[in-house]
């Protein structure tokens, strides 16, 4: 569904600034622009995909502030001055995040398109609760759709990652 | 048996894995061109209705609009799979058959414009009444949804093997049940994209499919282009399923905007639109008759079916065969007998998904058969090892079976599960239920009449021989497939996994393949793959020989190592001997090509089921019901199969985890509803009720050692097969928790309260 279905406020537009993946972005949009199709047309940040757009997949999932969010459920001038990560944003240069590694290792990773989402909802479960149990996993990622892997490897993957974290600290 | 392999076997991380993990991976959706405009298709608000006047004369005036296009601007002709049932166009040129139907399509500048556009168009409707259910439809007087077909009869089929009446004349105990198989959907994460560019009169699109070739053949066809003007390219598909499995209104009218335009044009359905193309599994009415001796043997089997096939056919004519023709296939039984009604309705249509066919007859099947062990008083894994596929054997369908490692499957689930303790033994509202599995490893023959070879596949070694290229029209849509197939062509070429890169599933640039169904592709690309890396092996191990002054033949490759067999010691580099090769000889290419041997009996609908090779599997279900609500936990699952040699262990498990996620779903949760007028009540992810992390357990998942002699390397499927058992094991299950007999999908939690209301009622009403 497009970002601008006419309504109030077609065609004025609103200066906002974003720090994504810790990148200042000056961009014009509309009261109504999602932010997730700011970070894919604008941006170009096209990790972020769009399975829904109703709030159901998590397949946008970003973290605003360091909380995980759905993209296409945020307007764009709500995120005006505050800090959003991408999965593009999770490896420092070319050195995979210990999640993203932890996907690739347990195959939790089949047709990808929830992967970026996953990866996003594990990385803020890990940030605040570095030593989940299983449950505490599931929940973190019972917004995040998978129609591939049934999460069994998903949920592996974000319990190793958790591990390797524990070790590298 | 256990051969050394280096790379077969071996759970080596997807190829694609590093691109998918930090969001490189460019899917449809993410692709952009220049120039490039957005389009939509204009749906039907009506399940049923004539179109009088269609006015896009507003919606043209609209600044940035530049196309909008209905039945007229486009070729005529109607498509579909089966030649005798092309019945739908582009777009609807007299009438509208489902809510959603194609109307019209806007090419703009932008998303935004689009929508505008869309809503500017004007549609002058007579609403026709409608009919909603197949009995409904096949009835003297209901609407008749295309004129060609006679009481919306779409696709009949009458199979008789054997003599199913005799059998049951003789059998001990006769069991008849009628079950209903509801309407579920794929849901792919990624919804379907289109996008068209014209050079001149040549056409490229690229497009969320599973079966590139068969685009190709239909774009060609539909707009009269020879194969060679068509280039259809797969990017990263987002699951598929089934649902990306045939051509639809938006590859079409994708193209038609683009030639129209001058302009790529982009299209995409919205999650409510892949609601209302649809195309998943079929609604059913499955009236099941077993007959069985003493001892519970089967001595036949009739089934009598109705399918709700929605307002088009699609791939739903093999559905309906399918449906049928792979029933014989877990368990033996010499007598079958086979009716189906595919019937039109008018609702979107439905066709194929993952376990093509077998999934919902399997459910009846396995319900059916675990009601005849109750009433024998026999043990659920007794009359299933009794009644058992064996190796080296012919169905009475005239399928044949190779390999089949069914009984260690039931033995190993037994033991994995706990079942012989947990049996009988568990307490109140818990229960564990059973059912086989079994599925194709690729269709024996194509969708339409050709004698291609079914998968083609080309490696080519790079100049210093450091580095491979494999070029497969295999269609990778998350199940894995292009890492399979590289880690054969380097266990074909004695080579390194790590060092092959794949060009795969675009007409143009890879290698005719038939694309992702069926289960086929580990099979029959794989076969491909195995000769072309024989063949590079070939001609480098020749080379080596006169490099190294040895016999080719005393040569092997292993690992990017040429050395020889019976002295190791003496090697040499793959790549110095592939670079001599091409400074003397040219590229160092290998290819290879895989075609079944003719399968099948002579009959008619004798293709539908055939393939090289069958997989099997045994599938264990606890769960525990809440008497007080009818809520399901699924609190175990055990899954063993054979898949014949395993190429990639956890490929393999995930591919089973998958299979039996989507069969949890669909036996419990997932349901496409309808309201009076054909609108979809649940056309969402949420509301549809895709099961989330918190539904599901972990699974276990198990491969037995197998070995298929039709397979490359002895490999058989596993994708699609997992999705077989599981409707049956949960249904099972609740049966030995609660002793309530579900006759009908899905599996609520609301059927199950209800059933246990009324038992309650009828235990109270006893006196006994």
């Amino acid at each position: 569904m497009d970002d601008t279905q006419g309504g109030a406020g077609h065609g004025k537009q609103y200066a906002i600034q974003l720090v994504v993946n810790g990148d200042l972005h000056s961009v014009f949009v509309k009261a109504n622009t999602l932010l997730v199709n700011v970070l894919r047309n604008q941006l170009n940040l096209t990790g972020t995909k769009k399975g829904c757009e109703l709030g159901d997949c998590g397949s946008c999932t970003v973290l605003l502030d360091g909380k995980p969010v759905n993209s296409c459920m945020v307007l764009a001038v709500e995120a005006d001055g505050h800090e959003i990560t991408t999965v593009e944003g999770i490896a420092q240069n070319d050195q995979l995040d210990a999640l993203q590694q932890a996907f690739i290792d347990h195959a939790a990773i089949q047709c990808g398109f929830c992967t970026p989402g996953m990866i996003i909802s594990a990385r803020a479960l890990l940030s605040h609760t570095p030593h989940p149990t299983e449950k505490e996993a599931r929940e973190a990622i019972a917004g995040n759709l998978c129609r591939c892997t049934g999460y069994v490897h998903i949920v592996d993957a974000i319990l190793a990652a958790a591990e390797t974290e524990k070790k590298e600290v | 048996m256990k051969e050394d392999y280096s790379v077969i076997g071996r759970s080596v991380p997807k190829i694609d894995a590093r691109l998918k993990v930090t969001g490189q991976a460019l899917y449809a959706g993410d692709l952009k061109m220049p120039n490039m405009l957005f389009g939509k298709i204009l749906r039907s608000p009506h399940a049923h209705a004539r179109i009088l006047r269609i006015d896009t004369a507003e919606a043209e005036r609209l600044p940035g609009v530049k196309a909008v296009i209905t039945h007229k601007d486009v070729p005529a002709k109607k498509y579909g799979v089966s030649p005798a049932r092309r019945d739908e166009n582009i777009f609807c040129i007299d009438k509208v058959r489902h809510v959603g139907d194609k109307v019209a399509a806007v090419a703009a500048i932008d998303e935004e414009t689009v929508y505008r556009a869309l809503k500017l168009i004007k549609v002058d409707y007579e609403i026709l009444p409608a009919v909603f259910d197949p009995v409904e439809a096949m009835a003297e007087g209901a609407p008749l949804i295309h004129e060609d077909f006679p009481r919306n009869i779409n696709v009949e089929i009458h199979q008789s093997f054997g003599n199913v009446e005799e059998a049951f004349a003789r059998a001990f105990h006769v069991r008849k049940d009628t079950f209903l198989g509801h309407r579920t959907y794929h849901c792919p994460l990624e919804p379907h994209v289109s996008l068209a560019f014209w050079e001149g009169d040549k056409v490229t699109l690229y497009a969320t499919t599973q079966k590139a070739h068969y685009l190709q053949v239909d774009l060609a066809r539909q707009f009269d282009l020879p194969m060679g003007k068509v280039r259809v390219v797969c990017p990263f598909i987002g699951g598929g399923f089934g649902g990306k499995a045939a051509a639809m209104g938006l590859d079409f009218a994708a193209v038609a905007l683009s030639r129209i335009t001058g302009r790529p044009v982009k299209m995409f359905y919205d999650r409510d639109e892949m609601f209302t193309h649809n195309r998943g599994r079929h609604r059913q009415i499955m009236e099941l008759t077993t007959g069985v001796d003493r001892d519970g043997k089967i001595l036949g089997v009739y089934a009598n079916f109705i399918m709700d096939g929605g307002a088009y056919t699609g791939n739903g004519i093999a559905t309906a065969y399918y449906a049928g023709s792979l029933l014989p296939l877990s368990y033996v039984f010499e007598n079958f007998k086979y009716d189906m009604l595919r019937v039109y309705t008018n609702l979107p249509g439905s066709a194929s998904q993952r376990g093509h066919g077998a999934v919902h007859p399997k459910y009846a099947l396995e319900s059916q058969l675990e009601m005849i062990a109750r009433d024998l008083g026999m043990d659920s894994l007794e009359i299933r090892l009794r009644n058992r596929r064996k190796p080296d054997t012919v169905t009475v369908n005239e399928l044949t079976v190779n390999s089949c490692k069914l009984e260690t499957c039931i033995e190993t689930a037994r033991k994995r599960s706990g079942w012989d303790e947990k049996k009988g033994n568990l307490p109140r509202g818990r229960g564990i239920g059973v059912a086989l599995g079994g599925f194709v490893s690729g269709a024996g023959y194509p969708i339409y009449r050709t004698n291609l070879p079914h998968s083609v596949a080309l490696i080519r070694v790079n100049e210093d021989g450091s580095a491979a290229t494999l070029y497969t029209g295999a269609v990778d849509i998350g199940q894995g497939s292009n890492t399979v197939l590289c880690q054969m062509a380097a266990e074909a070429m004695g080579f390194r996994y790590e060092d092959i890169t794949v060009v795969s599933a675009d007409t143009e640039r890879s290698t005719h393949d038939f694309g992702a169904y069926s289960s086929r592709q580990t099979l029959m690309s794989g076969w491909a793959v195995k000769r072309a890396g024989g063949m590079v092996k070939e001609r480098l191990l020749e080379a080596a020989g006169v490099m190294m002054n040895v016999k080719p033949e005393e040569l092997d490759c292993r690992d990017a190592e040429v050395f020889v067999k019976n002295n190791p010691v003496v090697r040499e580099p793959f790549g110095k001997i592939a670079r001599e090769y091409f400074v003397k000889n040219g590229p160092l290419v290998g290819h290879g090509s895989y075609t079944p041997p003719k399968l099948g009996g002579d009959y008619k609908g004798g293709t539908v089921g055939t393939s090289p090779a069958y997989s099997f599997s045994a599938q264990i279900i606890e769960v525990q019901i809440d008497e007080e609500t009818g809520e399901i936990g699924v609190e175990g699952v055990w899954d063993v199969h054979d898949s014949g040699t395993v190429i990639n262990p956890a490929l393999v498990h995930g591919q089973s985890h998958g299979g039996i996620y989507m069969g949890l779903g669909e036996a419990i949760w997932e349901e496409v509803k309808f309201d009076e007028n054909g609108r979809i009540l649940n056309p969402n992810l949420a509301e549809y009720r895709m099961p989330t992390a918190l539904d599901v357990p972990m699974m276990d998942s198990l491969a037995v050692e197998g070995f298929e002699p039709a397979g490359p390397w002895g490999a058989k499927e596993v994708g699609e097969g997992a999705s077989v058992p599981t409707e049956g094991a949960v249904a099972n299950a609740i049966l030995d928790a609660t002793g309530v007999f579900m006759d009908s999908l899905p599996l609520t939690y609301e059927k199950i309260w209800r059933a246990l209301k009324n038992k309650k009622r009828g235990e109270n009403a006893d006196p006994r």
